[in-house]
């Protein structure tokens, strides 16, 4: 038998874009609805599994964790193939990560509206879709990590340095934050309670935020960042001093969820000081991430990939400081509890996260897809400021409701009661709560552009036109360690 | 290149020592703020009057978490004047240690409820929650209509006690036992309402 040369494993990165474009509308529309709901509440009929308490961990599981998650796990195994020129390790396994976490995926939004749920924010799926997430994603770290082993490339390209920081911490927060004792399949109590609870819920939640929302995209932005501009990073060493600054930081900054809480106040004072302290990795990566454009700025006029990722990281320096800022204890007071940490969160999920995603979607899927170039540009441009006039429509209206509450909520008259009944703070952003829902209707109109676009770019894939791309097989450095394989192996 | 850029440069070519260096990093945070608290926890006694959940109040806390009220509802006064003097007493550690999962809440779209107990009559609260634009035109909280009419399952309501036994929350045997007929005939509307009504009046 003929040995044919090494190719790379696209058709698993394949099937994650498919998942992501997929998920993306499916959690984006839930959240259109759940928006709808705060304006509208008979929107619910009545139904309980249509209710907003009941829907909208589906909404936050489905983009975070089934959009994000596909996104990322897909982008991660194109990488780490073409930063280590070697086909992905173990592709049994590596399928068995698609399906495991489509799975988990389906079971969580399956299960959740039906009120099977641990109650806690963003960790609502019960303790049987916990364990098999947890064994899905074990699968996916032992894939990574064997396709980094046989790399050819004697270097670690630092976008894999955060997608392996990426999966050995989510991994970490999944399993210390579920430990949970079940009564029945659909009924668990976590071992932690009160302000035990709320701590690890923080860490968890705010690591979520960190190496789930952070160091995973980071990762997708130090490689295709560098090709959309086609360039080299930036300064390299700079992504290294940020990469160790941003993981071992972020871990400390969750007790900023609970300021003025019951939790002890050192606590609080701790996670304030380092949340202070993660504006300079964060800044430090969205500044090598927009300076690796210096030269080419060219591009954002020729392509709709680049200008959602220039764009993205400016929502990603803008969120970070915000956030920064949000963390300081008297700012805290006025902004926590308030619609303007939905404003913070949406310009981080939706300016940088969905924003670096969809730009590195637009990147790789005509590689991936056997294709010069996405089926169609002017769609892109559509998508491109459907989603930018979309975010800044959520994030402002939402910035507007929040500092209104904050100051209503707040307010006393010269004898020292308090001005407005809790009611008054809500009739006064009703008018926001539409605006938000508009906004999420264009951001999602722009999510069915691009799965249009995406079904086009595929006609190849769906007719099985294509053809592998070989590997190209780098001459071996001398004394080279690990000894570079075969091509074949 | 710099001097001991030798010595970084084998995390650089390393898979597995550039893993063990990121779980070290990654870990620090969490062991110096989660340990002590967890050592600490031992040592926060319940707030006079605070006591493990009786079986109808308990239903009704479950109830709380599957329909996702702490997504819009905090319970947690913060320790300013504001707050103190809209909500009440601001919050302490030891009025939550029988909460799994913790309710302190991330948002209010609705008001806090950490002491609403009591606040208003029980007649309120049932209309409240099966058609809250009927005694609030404006809110825009869902209706719960169906809690009226799910009847409670006792050994459900016993099974759950017990688990919480195990975690470590002190339930006597005749408690558990006397499960089942406290809560026979209740409706989750009838364990929400009771729950709510117990909030924050232990102080």
């Amino acid at each position: 038998m003929i040995r044919t040369a090494e190719t790379y494993n696209d058709e698993i990165v394949r099937l994650f874009l498919l998942a992501a474009a997929v998920w993306g509308i499916v959690g984006m529309a839930i959240g259109v609805y759940v928006a709808a709901e705060m304006v509208w509440p008979g929107l619910d009929f009545g139904v309980p599994w249509l209710s907003f308490g009941r829907l909208r961990p589906n909404h936050t599981f489905g983009v975070i964790f089934a959009f994000g998650g596909s996104a990322l796990m897909g982008t991660c195994y194109y990488v780490v193939q073409r930063t280590g020129h070697t086909r992905l390790a173990l592709g049994g396994l590596a399928n068995f990560t698609f399906w495991g976490w489509q799975l988990g995926c389906v079971l969580a939004m399956a299960t959740m509206p039906f009120g099977m749920t641990q109650g806690k924010e963003y960790a609502e799926p019960e303790w049987f879709i916990d364990i098999a997430v947890a064994i899905v994603w074990v699968s996916f770290g032992i894939v990574f990590f064997a396709t980094v082993a046989r790399r050819r490339i004697r270097h670690i390209y630092v976008a894999n340095w955060y997608y392996g920081a990426f999966i050995i911490a989510v991994a970490l927060l999944h399993v210390v934050n579920n430990i949970a004792l079940p009564v029945s399949l659909t009924k668990s109590y976590p071992v932690y309670a009160g302000s035990v609870d709320a701590m690890v819920q923080w860490w968890y939640g705010h690591n979520a935020v960190a190496f789930f929302l952070t160091a995973g995209f980071l990762g997708m932005m130090y490689y295709f960042v560098p090709r959309q501009a086609q360039q080299p990073l930036w300064s390299y060493r700079f992504s290294i001093v940020n990469f160790w600054a941003l993981i071992s930081i972020y871990m400390w900054a969750g007790p900023h969820h609970l300021l003025y809480t019951a939790l002890p106040d050192w606590v609080q004072s701790v996670g304030m000081a380092f949340s202070l302290i993660l504006l300079m990795p964060s800044w430090g990566s969205a500044a090598n991430g927009l300076m690796t454009f210096n030269g080419s700025w060219h591009r954002l006029k020729d392509d709709p990939a680049a200008k959602f990722m220039v764009v993205s990281l400016v929502f990603y320096a803008a969120a970070t400081l915000e956030g920064s800022m949000m963390a300081i204890k008297t700012v805290n007071a006025l902004s926590h509890y308030t619609e303007w940490t939905v404003a913070h969160v949406h310009s981080g999920a939706l300016g940088w996260v969905a924003m670096i995603t969809i730009g590195s979607l637009y990147a790789m899927a005509p590689r991936a897809l056997g294709q010069p170039a996405m089926h169609s540009r002017g769609a892109m441009e559509l998508h491109f400021w459907l989603h930018v006039v979309g975010v800044l429509l959520y994030v402002c209206s939402m910035w507007i409701a929040g500092i209104t509450q904050g100051l209503m909520w707040r307010a006393t008259d010269a004898d020292g009661s308090l001005t407005y009944p809790f009611i008054d703070s809500l009739i006064a952003i009703r008018g926001l709560y539409g605006v938000r829902w508009f906004s999420g209707l264009l951001i999602l109109g722009g999510m069915v552009v691009m799965a249009w676009n995406l079904w086009h770019t595929a006609a190849a894939a769906r007719a099985h036109l294509i053809k592998p791309i070989p590997v190209p097989i780098p001459e071996p450095e001398s004394k080279q360690v690990p000894a570079p394989l075969p091509a074949g192996g | 290149m710099a001097r001991g850029y030798k010595y970084f440069e084998a995390i650089e070519k390393h898979a597995g020592l550039l893993g063990i260096l990121i779980v070290v990093m990654v870990s620090m945070g969490g062991l110096a703020e989660i340990t002590p608290l967890f050592i600490q926890a031992h040592a926060v006694a319940p707030g006079p009057g605070v006591k493990p959940y009786d079986p109808l109040r308990l239903a009704g806390k479950d109830v709380y978490v599957r329909e996702g009220c702490y997504l819009c509802h905090s319970q947690m006064i913060r320790a300013l004047r504001a707050e103190t003097q809209r909500y009440g007493a601001h919050s302490t550690v030891a009025e939550s240690v029988y909460d799994r999962p913790f309710q302190w809440g991330s948002k209010r779209t609705g008001p806090d409820l950490a002491r609403v107990g009591g606040k208003y009559s029980d007649a309120w609260q049932r209309l409240h929650l099966v058609d809250p634009r009927a005694v609030v035109p404006e809110s825009n909280m869902p209706a719960y209509r169906w809690l009226e009419s799910a009847k409670l399952d006792g050994s459900d309501v016993a099974k759950r006690m017990r688990a919480l036994r195990a975690l470590g929350d002190p339930y006597s045997d005749s408690d558990i036992a006397a499960a089942p007929k406290a809560v026979e005939g209740k409706t989750e509307l009838d364990a929400l309402v009771a729950y709510l009504q117990a909030l924050g009046v232990s102080r």
